[in-house]
């Protein structure tokens, strides 16, 4: 009984050990993989790239972050308004949205969206690139696949992130004006007003910083994802890259939500 | 003689993926300006191999020698420049699939040079050019045929001029005109570009007319390394099983072997014979112009197809080997046998002809193309001693000086023999 107990013990501390390892082992080389990245984003040849990618990442996620923007504006207009009644405060219902979009909602949400979207889409295509030694060949041809694949992929996550968040920001506010003002009645000035007086420079800023870290985590995660699939122990090919794409978008999500409160803590 | 230093020096080299050692302590050289082919069964190692010349794969163990220096002693900088000096070919051609044929091949250049727009294009569509893909120019991969799929891949691996390419097999999925074609045209660009090739394939005997040397990978370790004519020399079994490998390189129509591999059966037949007073051949030709007229051109690949059946049963047995030189021409080797022995088989296999082949060929002819016309086959035979300067295109005219009929045969739709 006593042996049992005991193996039992070594497995479970064997078994976290091992997690740790591994997990200490992506990190450290996610923050290489970042790291060359980085380096290479001001080598030569790249602006045309970065450009290609601003548009695939930022351009053509705008109109979905607006969409996402416009209804996140309206819910909260409809729930703070029926909130703030009870309390005899419609008149902050303003301050209440425009805090509640810039600080958080605003960077977390866009974050989320363009990871669902050109997340898993990053992922997905240097994944297909990777297991048909696409990749491969841009080595054999003289072109570091990091330079070439990852690094503007990365710039353009943190040009673009900012961006759509600023989108988001200001068509959430619009859809909270949208329930608040013209459907339940809520003065208009007053409406206006609050989120002037309400919002400061640090809290736009917070919001900003926010979106530029989550857009490097995103971009990093799913390039990662993608680069390595072939590295993948729990599938090959076709599934490995479909396994690399599930992984991008659920890591980045999980880690989006992580890094905002370990943001906000420092912020605050 | 002052000793040729390799260009890419393999020491020891070892390479393991999990378990299964995949190269076992290689040890070979590989020389400049020279066509370099590696042969070897699936599995063995071959495309491993090109993978460490050009770095995409690093040896568990042993050394890499380039230019009389270790790979992985040299810089960063070191490494890139002997690595731009190098184009690969890839088995399933690596092809950048969201891109055009001429953004592939324009893609090296675009990437590595500060060459401008004009020029760039003017380079990758001159390479277009000369492999025939110039319909394609805006198409997509996904768009081409497996075999344009790969004069992609060559021409944008030739694109940059480099000295040393590595063909993963370069010819597999073409049709036969076409592989004459890349192989002709590597041997082309090699002699036009004074680059290096090292090349993977398994179109034996084809590839062994274009090599300088033959690396054979065998078991993970280096069989073989050297010329073509030293290796028909040896009498290794490994190098005897790969030569066996050619009787699959048949004649379709006759199921004889092909001109090739007859080429290369000779080759190592007078390359292990001390000498070759014994050897004499055969010449056996068919006139199939009566046929033709009678009955159409596919009574006469009946014939040729019965005829080639019948040559390979006599005279394999006793190590013969037969090969269709022309349209209606079939060579025999006999080797250890004089011309007089040669003289006789021939008879005998005339009579075999007269009492019971030629009778068979009819009958498949009629049941094939089911015709009752009459028609006349005459099948003429000449035999000649064969010395070891001979080429075959001499044996050939020697026979034929030599040729009488030794079977005839004139079908009416009963099909009477006379």
């Amino acid at each position: 009984m006593q042996i049992h107990i005991s193996n039992a013990i070594v497995s479970l501390f064997s078994f976290i050990g091992a997690v740790t390892l591994r997990l200490l082992g992506n990190l450290g080389a996610i923050a290489v993989f970042f790291s060359l990245a980085f380096v290479n984003i001001f080598r030569r040849k790249q602006f045309r790239e970065i450009v290609n990618q601003i548009f695939y990442i930022g351009a053509r996620s705008s109109l979905i972050v607006m969409l996402v923007g416009l209804f996140t504006g309206m819910v909260l207009g409809l729930q703070l308004f029926y909130t703030l009644v009870k309390f005899g405060s419609v008149g902050a219902l303003g301050s209440a949205i425009s805090l509640s979009l810039v600080r958080e909602m605003g960077p977390v949400l866009t974050a989320i969206m363009i990871a669902a979207r050109a997340g898993s889409g990053m992922a997905a295509e240097i994944g297909m690139l990777r297991i048909s030694e696409q990749v491969d060949a841009l080595y054999t041809m003289g072109v570091d696949p990091v330079r070439y694949l990852i690094s503007p992929r990365i710039i353009a996550s943190i040009i673009s992130f900012p961006l759509l968040t600023a989108f988001f920001d200001l068509i959430g506010i619009l859809g909270g004006y949208l329930t608040g003002v013209l459907l339940l009645g809520t003065n208009a000035g007053t409406y206006f007003y609050r989120v002037e007086s309400s919002l400061s420079m640090v809290d736009i800023r917070g919001g900003f910083i926010k979106a530029l870290i989550f857009g490097a985590i995103v971009s990093c995660i799913c390039c990662f994802q993608g680069y390595f699939c072939h590295m993948r122990t729990d599938g090959y090919g076709a599934r490995a890259v479909g396994l690399a794409t599930v992984s991008a978008v659920v890591l980045s999500c999980v880690t989006i939500l992580i890094a905002d409160y370990v943001i906000t803590s420092f912020l605050m | 003689m002052v000793m040729e230093t390799p260009l890419i020096e393999f020491k020891n080299v070892t390479k393991r993926f999990g378990e299964k050692t995949v190269l076992d302590k290689v040890n070979l050289s590989i020389y400049g300006n020279r066509i370099t082919t590696i042969i070897g069964k699936s599995g063995t190692g071959k495309s491993v191999l090109l993978k460490h010349i050009i770095g995409l794969l690093k040896p568990d163990e042993g050394t890499i020698i380039f230019q009389g220096k270790p790979v992985n002693k040299m810089k960063k900088s070191e490494w890139k420049v002997c690595r731009s000096q190098i184009a690969y070919l890839f088995q399933n051609n690596a092809l950048l699939d969201s891109m055009t044929v001429l953004d592939n091949v324009a893609f090296p250049l675009r990437q590595t040079t500060n060459l401008n727009r004009k020029e760039i294009e003017k380079r990758a569509l001159k390479r277009i050019e000369e492999l025939e893909l110039i319909e394609a120019i805006h198409k997509f991969p996904s768009e081409l045929s497996g075999g344009m799929q790969k004069r992609v891949a060559l021409a944008r691996a030739l694109v940059t001029d480099p000295k040393i390419v590595l063909f993963d097999e370069p010819t597999t999925g073409q049709d036969p005109i076409r592989k004459n074609m890349i192989l002709s045209m590597i041997t082309h660009y090699r002699r036009k570009l004074g680059f290096t090739a090292i090349m993977i394939s398994h179109d034996i005997p084809d590839v062994f007319f274009i090599s300088d040397r033959i690396i054979i990978l065998w078991e993970g370790t280096v069989g073989f390394e050297g010329t073509y004519e030293e290796a028909v020399k040896l009498k290794l079994p490994m190098i005897d099983e790969f030569f066996r490998s050619l009787e699959g390189f048949q004649d379709e129509l006759t199921g004889l072997l092909s001109r090739e591999a007859f080429k290369v059966h000779y080759a190592a037949m007078l390359g292990g014979t001390a000498t070759v007073a014994a050897v004499s051949a055969a010449l056996f030709s068919v006139r199939l112009d009566l046929m033709h007229e009678a009955l159409g051109p596919q009574a006469a690949v009946e014939v040729l197809r019965a005829l080639g059946e019948y040559t390979n049963r006599r005279f394999n047995p006793i190590g013969g080997f037969s090969a269709r030189h022309s349209r209606d021409e079939i060579l025999t080797i006999f080797p250890h046998t004089s011309v007089d022995k040669a003289r006789q088989l021939v008879a005998d296999f005339a009579q075999e002809l007269k009492h019971e082949a030629i009778d068979r060929i009819q009958s498949i002819a009629i049941a094939k193309i089911g015709a009752a016309t009459s028609f006349d086959i005459y099948i003429r035979a000449g035999v000649a001693g064969v010395s070891s300067t001979d080429a075959v295109d001499q044996i050939i005219e020697k026979a034929r000086a030599k040729q009488e009929i030794v079977a005839t045969h004139r079908c009416g739709s009963g099909g009477n023999e006379q």
